[in-house]
């Protein structure tokens, strides 16, 4: 372990620990879930950009898509959290591991002072818009919201019911079809690729 | 937790990608930070879908319909990234996005 990671996990370790505790003391027991999964999320992030080797960045983000699934029970949408685990965990994140299985991996191209500079850059972008929006913005406050209530039912409905969402609830139904049909036919070797060309007995290939 | 939570939460995943995206010189870290970008417009579509009904409104799903058509995307995007992936480290040799300059020959 170089001294750069020695210094990384236990700094992302104990924003976590501060994440879950200033959300407890804030607002009790849904804060803390919500300091927990807020780490989750960005800690997965932070470590899959850190994090010299492709495998485990791929599987720093299953803590991004499973804290964002747990934003979403937070937030009342349990549909949209189980479609995120579905689709992000079990299809993406599986499909970017394919990606990174038949792509070799070239542990060189981290740069510590590339990252380093990245981050600060896009962090103060992002902390003086923030701090634009959290002194102009009147939101509601969590304390007026009603109790959330499983809207699954609603969502089947809507998707069919032909007032709403049936033409674009068709339509994602082509685009699916079409982009996995053209990833295929996009992916696939070619039978130019199968034969051995002319000559090549003579020089073995690269 | 308030709207704001969810929204500094979802901003700094957003540049989180940027910093993925801008940062790893290899096209996967790519895919990765898109992922992660889509992710952070979900989590705020979800999030003023959620305070908007409290506010007295029609109580709608809008940000959530947003939310699955973005999640429905992201896969078709997914896949067809990964072919073409695939496709440009059998003709580059390389995961490096900067050397597929094919065009500009």
């Amino acid at each position: 372990m170089e001294l750069s990671d020695r210094i990384f996990y236990p700094l992302v370790a104990v924003l976590g620990l501060g994440a879950i505790g200033a959300g407890a003391l804030s607002a009790g027991g849904p804060g803390a879930a919500f300091g927990l999964f807020a780490w989750l999320v960005l800690g997965g992030s932070l470590v899959c950009i850190w994090e010299r080797s492709v495998v485990r960045s791929a599987f720093a983000l299953l803590g991004t898509f499973g804290g964002t699934a747990g934003l979403f029970l937070l937030l009342g949408s349990d549909f949209l959290a189980m479609s995120q685990i579905l689709i992000y965990v079990g299809g993406i994140l599986a499909l970017i591991l394919f990606g990174v299985m038949l792509t070799p991996p070239d542990l060189t191209e981290r740069k510590l002072p590339r990252v380093a500079a990245g981050l600060v850059a896009v962090g103060a972008g992002v902390a003086f818009i923030a701090a634009k929006v959290a002194m102009t913005a009147d939101w509601v406050q969590a304390a007026e919201l009603a109790e959330p209530k499983s809207a699954t039912r609603e969502i089947g409905v809507a998707f069919v019911a032909a007032e709403e969402y049936v033409v674009p609830f068709e339509l994602a139904a082509v685009v699916l079809t079409v982009a996995l049909v053209a990833a295929v036919y996009v992916a696939r070797r070619r039978t130019s690729d199968l034969k051995p060309e002319a000559g090549a007995e003579a020089e073995p290939r690269a | 937790m308030g709207l704001g939570a969810y929204v500094a939460v979802s901003a700094a995943l957003f540049a989180l990608g940027i910093v993925a995206i801008l940062v790893r010189r290899n096209v996967i870290y790519v895919l990765m930070g898109i992922e992660m970008i889509l992710n952070a417009a979900n989590i705020n579509f979800v999030a003023f879908d959620r305070f908007n009904q409290s506010a007295g409104g029609g109580g709608g799903l809008e940000g959530r319909m947003f939310a699955i058509f973005v999640i429905i995307l992201a896969a078709a995007e997914a896949a067809v990234a990964l072919a073409i992936v695939l496709n440009v480290f059998h003709l580059f040799n390389s995961v490096k996005p900067s050397e597929a300059d094919l065009l500009r020959e």
